[in-house]
């Protein structure tokens, strides 16, 4: 097959990626997005004869843009323009995990300092502040004390842009020192990692230790319906275990409320739709690149079925 | 400007130093500067061609 793979930097990712499709013969068409123009029924990038192109670029917007130009013209695009909407903000996430019954933190959204420090105040401390975009932890605070609260907003407020007035104010969840990413394609997992970290922000992205994890039943469960929320596609979600504690001296073990030695349940806080997964790659015994291409080829497929024009 | 099977040389951008880096990299690829450990990104590959990586920006990630 044709495959486009829309980007603006080449990260190990995408090495593995481009590896594994060029290693099956397929013909590889990069997409450097910075490069290109998109009209309103057109573009300057070379889609004309591709059966997929997958989206990996790495600014959001340039995603959500680009993403959606693309589904316009009939080509066909994984993850599509609207799973890309719903993940690339933290709201619009939480809502729709929400609205599809899947447990996630107590969230709320205010729009000025004054509702922000009352949503702050509500959750008690600590609670926590995120951007509504962003990634890798970035702009991500743990408020322990209205002081603290008080200060950040003041920041926030002054930072600029309209996107830090939208204060997301969410629960702190206990976790017992890690996370669970796990790797899904249209709901099916492919592979789960946990990302530990004495730190309360467990992204690998901020240095947390990866080791490979096993999905319960539950688990499982939870996946296919965050990934049905947003729309399905190649997707991170992230899951944080409920009713666990960590044991003093090490997150990898943990004690759980009812004695059983699992997590009581799981609560889902982020579904990501530009999915990294070289530290899944690596944690892992499980050949990702090589599941993701398994799924481009049978989304090539599924999408040439259902009638996708290509221009 | 291939130096041997497993590595090209190029002129590092900052430096103008001259620089060894994998065969296999691509274009739009990152690399760390061996000399100064900046992030160099792979503008073209006949002739190698490297330029310092744009800077993170607020909208970048997953």
């Amino acid at each position: 097959m044709r495959v486009g793979v829309l980007y603006s930097r080449i990260r190990k990712d995408e090495k593995l990626l481009l590896g594994e499709l060029r290693e099956r013969g397929h013909e590889v068409e990069k997409i450097d997005v910075r490069k290109e123009r998109f009209g309103l029924d057109s573009t300057t990038a070379a889609v004309g004869d591709l059966d997929i192109v997958v989206d990996r670029c790495l600014s959001t917007s340039r995603s959500l843009y680009a993403t959606r130009c693309l589904d316009s013209y009939g080509v066909p695009v994984v993850n599509g323009p609207e799973t890309g909407d719903v993940c690339a903000d933290k709201a619009k996430n939480s809502l729709a995990l929400a609205e599809a019954d899947v447990p996630t933190p107590a969230t709320e959204v205010a729009f000025t300092k004054d509702a922000a420090l009352e949503a702050i105040e509500s959750f008690g401390y600590p609670c926590v502040l995120k951007p509504v975009t962003g990634s890798w932890g970035r702009l991500m605070a743990k408020i322990d004390s209205r002081n603290a609260a008080e200060a950040i907003l003041e920041h926030k407020e002054t930072l600029g842009h309209y996107e830090h007035k939208v204060f997301y104010v969410q629960e702190f969840v206990d976790k017992p020192g890690r996370d669970i990413r796990v790797l899904a394609v249209d709901g099916e997992p492919v592979a789960a990692m946990t990302r530990s970290s004495d730190h309360w922000l467990t992204n690998a992205a901020k240095g947390g230790e990866t080791e490979s994890f096993d999905l319960d039943e539950r688990a499982t469960e939870l996946v296919e319906k965050a990934s049905d929320a947003v729309g399905g596609g190649m997707l991170g979600v992230d899951l944080m275990e409920v009713g666990v504690e960590a044991e003093a001296d090490t997150a990898e073990t943990g004690v759980d409320a009812d004695g059983d030695g699992t997590a009581d349940d799981y609560t889902v806080h982020e579904v990501n739709h530009t999915v990294e997964f070289k530290a899944l790659d690596a944690a892992t015994d499980v050949d990702v690149p090589a599941r993701v291409v398994d799924w481009l080829e049978a989304k090539a497929v599924e999408l040439a079925d259902d009638g996708e024009v290509v221009v | 400007m291939t130096s041997d099977t497993d590595t090209l040389t190029a002129e590092d951008p900052i430096t103008g130093e001259e620089i060894e880096i994998p065969a296999d990299v691509e274009v739009g690829e990152i690399i760390d500067s061996p000399v100064t450990g900046t992030e160099l990104e792979v503008i073209s590959l006949d002739p190698v061609v490297l330029e310092e990586a744009p800077e993170l920006e607020e909208d970048w990630g997953e």
